[in-house]
C-alpha cells in the first residue's frame, strides 16, 4: 500500500524464528507484506506495516506466531470501556 | 471422502464453538452477538429457496438441489446496494448461507467460498460471470468477509459445518476451497483440512481477481495479495459513516443551537452549528477523502490539522478579525478536536491501521481533545463576562 502508513512501532507482532518451519503460511495470507522468507524460516520484513489482523498467527501451523489481534475502532474501544464499566444507556451501542 | 472423516467432521459439530471469540473493529466479543459492522440485532440468512438473488433454475444431487444462480447483477441489486451502503435495511442485505453454483459447475468446478452479506455474494458472483464455480456461502449474519473473518463468524467452525451440511465431498471430486485472503483471520487453514479434508487456497484479496487467478493455474500473484485503499474504496464507507454518526450530530447541533440562541441570540446560534457542523463533517468526511495527502501518520493528528485549515477558513470566511479573543481561541481549541475525534474514528474502517496503534492514540489524544472542548467551552462562557 502506498502512500499511507501507520504509527511506528506500535505493533505487538512477534515470530519465535527458532521454531517456525518455513511452511510459508504467513506470506500467504498477510494483506502487508509484512513476511519474508529467510532460508527455510519465516522473518519479520516490515512490522511497522502490520495492521494486527491475526490472520498469520491464526493460520500458523506450529503456532509461532502471536499478535495482539484485532482492528482498532476508536468508538467501538469506548463503548466496550463503557460497557465494561456499566455506564447506562451504552449497552448495544455500535461503533462502526 | 472416507466415512471415518464424514463422522470426524460430524462429531467435530457436535462440539461448542471452540474458537476463541474474537474481535470485530469493536464492542462484541461473543460468536453470536450482533456485530458492529452490520445489523444491530442478529440476522441470519435463512434457507436457500427460489426467491434467492439471481435463482435461475435448481440442480438436483442426490443429497438435494443446489440453486443455479446467475451472475449478472440486475438494477434490484445495484439499487440494494447503493441503499446498504447509507445504512438503510442492511438488515436484509443478506442471503442464506448455503451451495450455490454459477454457470454449470461439475465435480472439478472450483468452489469459491464467500459471506453471507449480499453485497459479497453479488461481488463475488458477478466477478465469476462466465465461470463454472461453486459458491459456498457462509453464515456471517450479513456481515462481509473482512469484519466477519475479524469477528470469527466467518471461521473456522462456520466453514466446517457448512462443507458437512452442504455435503461439499459429494458434490465435488477434488478437495480444495479458494478462500478470500480477507477471510484469514477467522480461519484456520490446517485446523479445516485437519477435520475437513478440504484444503484451504487463500485466493486473492479482491473478488475481481478470482478469474485471473483460475487463469494462472490457481496461483496467487504479488499485485492479488495487496491490500488497497484508494480514494474509490475510502469513498464508498463514507456514507454509511455519515448515517452512523447523524443521530449524535443531530443532538449536539440541537444542544449547541439552544444554547448559544439563549446566550447571544439567532446568528450567533446558526454561526456556532455551522462551526460545529463543518469541523465533524471535515472529520468524517473530508480527513478520509485526503488521508494520503494530510500530513503525520497518526489519524488525530490527521484530524486535528485539517480541523485547524477548517477554523481558519472559517475565521477568513466569517470575519474572524471581528471574534473576541476568547471566541478565537475557543474555536482554533475545540473545532481541531472534534474533527480529531471523528477522524480517529475512521481508524475502524481502513485496512492498515493496528488495534495497539488506536490503543496508543486514544491513550494521548482522547484527554487532550476532552480538555481542548471543555477549555474551548469555557472560554466562550468566561468571553461573556469580559
Amino acid at each position: 500500500m502506498t502512500g499511507l502508513r501507520y504509527l511506528k512501532n506500535v505493533a505487538t507482532l512477534k515470530l519465535d524464528q527458532s521454531a517456525c518451519i518455513g511452511c510459508g503460511g504467513c506470506l500467504e495470507v498477510c494483506p502487508h507484506q509484512v513476511f519474508a522468507l529467510e532460508g527455510k524460516k519465516a522473518r519479520i520484513d516490515d512490522r511497522d506495516a502490520c495492521m494486527e489482523c491475526g490472520a498469520c498467527a491464526k493460520n500458523c501451523p506450529v503456532s509461532v506466531i502471536t499478535v495482539d489481534a484485532g482492528v482498532g475502532c476508536a468508538s467501538g474501544m469506548i463503548n466496550a470501556w463503557l460497557q465494561e464499566h456499566n455506564v447506562r444507556g451504552m449497552k448495544g451501542g455500535s461503533c462502526c | 471422502m472416507k466415512i471415518t472423516q464424514i463422522k470426524k467432521i460430524k462429531r467435530s459439530l457436535k462440539k461448542p464453538h471452540s474458537d476463541p471469540p474474537e474481535r470485530c473493529c469493536c464492542v462484541s466479543n461473543e460468536v453470536d452477538t450482533a456485530p458492529c459492522c452490520g445489523p444491530r440485532m442478529v440476522a441470519t440468512g435463512g434457507e436457500i429457496t427460489d426467491k434467492v438473488p439471481g435463482f435461475i433454475s435448481w440442480m438436483d444431487f442426490s443429497t438435494g438441489k443446489v440453486p443455479h444462480i446467475s451472475a449478472s447483477l440486475t438494477i434490484a441489486d445495484h439499487f440494494g446496494a447503493c441503499m446498504a451502503r447509507w445504512g438503510f435495511n442492511r438488515m436484509r442485505h443478506i442471503v442464506p448461507p448455503g451451495l450455490y453454483a454459477i454457470g454449470a459447475p461439475g465435480l472439478d468446478a472450483p468452489v469459491c467460498v464467500t459471506a453471507n452479506y449480499k453485497m459479497s455474494y453479488d461481488t463475488v458472483r458477478s466477478a465469476l460471470s462466465g465461470r463454472n464455480v461453486w459458491l459456498l456461502v457462509l453464515e456471517t449474519f450479513g456481515v462481509n468477509v473482512w469484519c466477519a473473518a475479524g469477528k470469527g463468524t466467518f471461521g473456522t467452525n462456520e466453514l466446517v459445518r457448512r462443507i458437512a451440511k452442504t455435503e461439499l465431498h459429494t458434490v465435488v471430486n477434488h478437495r480444495q476451497l479458494l478462500l478470500p485472503i480477507l477471510g484469514a483471520p477467522g480461519i484456520s487453514a490446517h485446523e479445516v483440512a485437519k477435520r475437513t479434508g478440504f484444503s484451504v487456497c487463500y485466493a486473492a484479496i479482491r473478488a475481481d481477481d478470482l478469474p485471473r487467478f483460475i487463469d494462472n493455474g490457481m496461483i496467487t500473484t504479488t499485485d492479488m495479495r495487496k491490500v488497497s485503499f484508494t480514494t474509490y474504496e475510502r469513498l464508498v464507507l463514507l456514507p454509511v459513516e455519515i448515517m452512523l454518526a447523524v443521530k449524535s450530530i443531530a443532538l449536539i447541533s440541537t444542544a449547541v443551537f439552544l444554547a448559544a440562541l439563549l446566550a447571544d441570540g439567532y446568528t450567533a446560534a446558526l454561526m456556532m452549528v455551522l462551526a460545529y457542523l463543518g469541523a465533524v463533517l471535515t472529520g468524517i468526511v473530508l480527513v478520509p477523502l485526503l488521508l494520503p495527502w494530510i500530513p503525520g501518520r497518526s489519524f488525530a493528528v490527521k484530524g486535528a490539522l485539517a480541523g485547524v485549515g477548517w477554523c481558519t477558513l472559517l475565521y477568513y470566511c466569517a470575519h474572524g478579525s471581528s471574534w473576541s479573543l476568547p471566541t478565537t481561541a475557543a474555536s482554533f481549541l475545540a473545532l481541531p478536536a472534534l474533527c480529531a475525534f471523528h477522524a480517529l474514528n475512521f481508524t475502524g474502517c481502513t485496512t492498515f491501521t493496528s488495534r495497539s496503534g488506536v490503543k496508543k492514540e486514544m491513550r494521548v489524544g482522547i484527554p487532550i481533545m476532552g480538555s481542548a472542548v471543555i477549555i474551548g467551552i469555557m472560554l466562550l462562557i468566561m468571553g461573556r463576562f469580559l
